[in-house]
């Protein structure tokens, strides 16, 4: 391996990610008397809980890499994405760096539902940091390449009007939109026919060419197969496997199989 | 089960020396506050797009659109008119009661809207924080924007109703402008105050209404001002003519009315004013930049 000219873009140590629910009303403390009775014992407030997502992952992403992110619901990948994209923060003692700012590209980010498609494409795009020359620039280009105007004028009815995988579309064409270093994508890609899968796997691979690194969270196989040659296999919070994608595919479907 | 791990056993630099030779960055550190403001800067367009966008999906989907911009204080004002001055009619007590009444309900609601929707800044957005990446005084500061925009079409009925009611225009309505800028940097510094502690202490939104039916009582809206000179003393007294909104209602009410009996003199008025504008600006934001990287937790 020639490891001198590797160029790492992302570092995750020991990376911790815990989620606090607040307000989680059990079944225990449904009337005034039990809350209350739970504040003057000073018992631990069950009313926050803790989900410890991610357990102490620890990889090294190297620029021009492409890697999948396979587990099962719940592992904790969607997790592990934002806490790269800093969007959550890690627990005290571990650390994830990053090369500039990556860019998470998920089917839950939220836009604006009562907004036009048009509209939100402006407000995905400012919030990208672009300015509003930039902006004006590339509507057209990312209502085009969404393709959610292929069936009449649908950019200008609001986002609640679109079928899930138009909206999918739709964020993938923002996001893809921009240049990133590092770019996280998470299950972007599912929802969408099997035309525009085409055009997005195709876009993958011109947004890796940049020099660029790509996480991709699929519970699609071929997906995976297709795109990436290094995959990191996360059960539980906890990094079971991390290595070529055949090698890894192989043990999780054996685990998943079980 | 066999690990087919090929992560680099670090036999040489530690993942710390490794980021710093290639010059990464912690995913989640906190900028400078002087960079933290260029970054916010750079969001202008956003914040200004999102304050639009909140506008328009709030009012998008009902049948008078914009129209309720002017609508909402209309009928708040109607409703204060029947009140006090048809029923109650307090109107003996002051010259011109309505427009003072008036003055006081609009500015008071100004602020008042702006702490009740920027409780939820971060914690309704939680969503929005955890996907996408922008400074997060973006949010208090489009909802400070939002009410800005709104306070515009309450002024155009406010001084339509103090023309109405017969007081004459002359150059001193002028003084509405810093009075209005003024009050607008307190509403943004008390929006990021509210937003990040109202991310972590969720039973703050329960309290909010409370807090604000004392603040309203404690502002002089309802009644003239005197009241609280006839009936209050010592700390008492100067507690609640410290009161910011009671003094940002004042200095509107000297603007607009002649003959207005103020709870102290003007020099006196603007002095707190811009104070309290600078305090509570300057400490909100930095409150909330000291929280930045916690919002996404939830
Ligand atoms: N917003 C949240 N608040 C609290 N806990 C959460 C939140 N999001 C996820 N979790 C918890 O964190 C753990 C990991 O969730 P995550 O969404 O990362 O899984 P995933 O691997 O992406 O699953 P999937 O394949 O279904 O997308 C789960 O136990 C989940 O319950
Ligand atoms: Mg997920």
């Amino acid at each position: 391996m020639a490891d001198t000219e590797r160029v790492p873009t992302i570092i995750a140590d020991n990376a911790h990610i815990i989620y606090r629910i607040h307000g989680s009303i059990g079944p225990h403390q449904s009337s005034p008397l039990s809350s209350f009775k739970r504040l003057v014992t000073r018992q631990k407030s069950t009313a926050i809980r803790e989900v410890h997502a991610v357990k102490g992952a620890s990889f090294v992403a190297y620029r021009g890499e492409a890697i999948g992110l396979i587990g099962t619901n719940g592992s904790g990948k969607s997790t592990l994405l934002r806490a790269i994209a800093g969007l959550l923060p890690v627990e005290r003692g571990g650390a994830i760096y990053a090369s500039g700012q990556p860019s998470l590209l998920g089917v839950n980010a939220a836009l604006m539902n009562d907004l036009s498609g048009e509209r939100n494409v402006t407000l995905g795009c400012l919030a990208m940091g672009m300015t509003p020359a930039q902006v004006k620039e590339k509507v057209d280009d990312i209502i085009e390449f969404s393709g959610i105007n292929e069936r009449g004028d649908f950019s200008s009815l609001p986002m609640r009007t679109y079928s899930s995988g138009m909206s999918a579309r739709l964020r993938f064409a923002i996001a893809a939109a921009k240049k990133h270093d590092v770019l996280l994508i998470d299950e972007a890609l599912a929802t969408g026919d099997a035309k525009f899968r085409k055009r997005s796997e195709q876009r993958v691979r011109d947004l890796r060419a940049e020099a660029g690194t790509v996480f991709l969270v699929s519970h699609s196989e071929q997906s995976i197969r297709d795109t990436c040659e290094r995959s990191i296999w996360l059960e539980g919070g906890v990094i079971k496997a991390d290595g070529p994608t055949e090698d890894v595919m192989k043990e999780y479907e054996t685990f998943v199989k079980k | 089960m066999a690990q087919t791990t090929v992560v680099e056993s670090y036999t040489g630099p530690t993942p710390q020396e490794l980021a710093r030779k290639y010059g990464l960055g912690t995913a989640g550190r906190l900028p400078s506050l002087p960079e933290y403001t260029r970054q916010l800067w750079a969001y202008r367009h956003f914040i200004w797009e999102f304050a639009s966008a909140k506008v328009s999906a709030a009012l998008g989907n009902t049948r008078l659109g914009m129209i309720w911009q002017v609508l909402t204080p209309l009928i708040n004002a109607g409703v204060y008119y029947v009140i006090f001055g048809v029923l109650l009619n307090t109107k003996r007590d002051t010259d011109n009661f309505i427009a003072y009444l008036c003055a006081g309900v609009f500015i008071f609601g100004y602020t008042q809207s702006v702490v009740q929707t920027g409780v939820q800044a971060v914690s309704g957005n939680l969503g929005l924080i955890r996907a996408l990446h922008f400074p997060r005084a973006s949010l208090p500061i489009s909802i400070a924007l939002v009410e800005a925009r709104n306070m515009i079409a309450s002024m155009a009925v406010l001084i339509a109703i103090v023309l109405f009611t017969g007081e004459p225009i002359n150059w001193q309505w002028l003084l509405i402008i810093p009075a209005l800028l003024l009050q607008t940097i307190f509403n943004a510094g008390a929006a990021m105050l509210v937003s990040r502690l109202g991310s972590k202490l969720h039973d703050l939104r329960q309290l909010i209404p409370f807090i604000m039916r004392v603040w309203l009582y404690g502002s002089a809206v309802l009644y003239p001002v005197t009241k609280y000179t006839e009936h209050l003393h010592g700390w008492k007294l100067a507690v609640i003519e410290a009161n910011p909104v009671l003094v940002f209602i004042e200095l509107i009410r000297h603007a607009l009315m002649e003959n207005v009996t103020l709870a102290g003199s003007p020099m006196l008025l603007w002095t707190e004013a811009a104070v309290w504008a600078l305090v509570v600006g300057i400490g909100g934001y930095a409150y909330f930049w000291r929280g930045e990287k916690g919002y996404g937790r939830g």
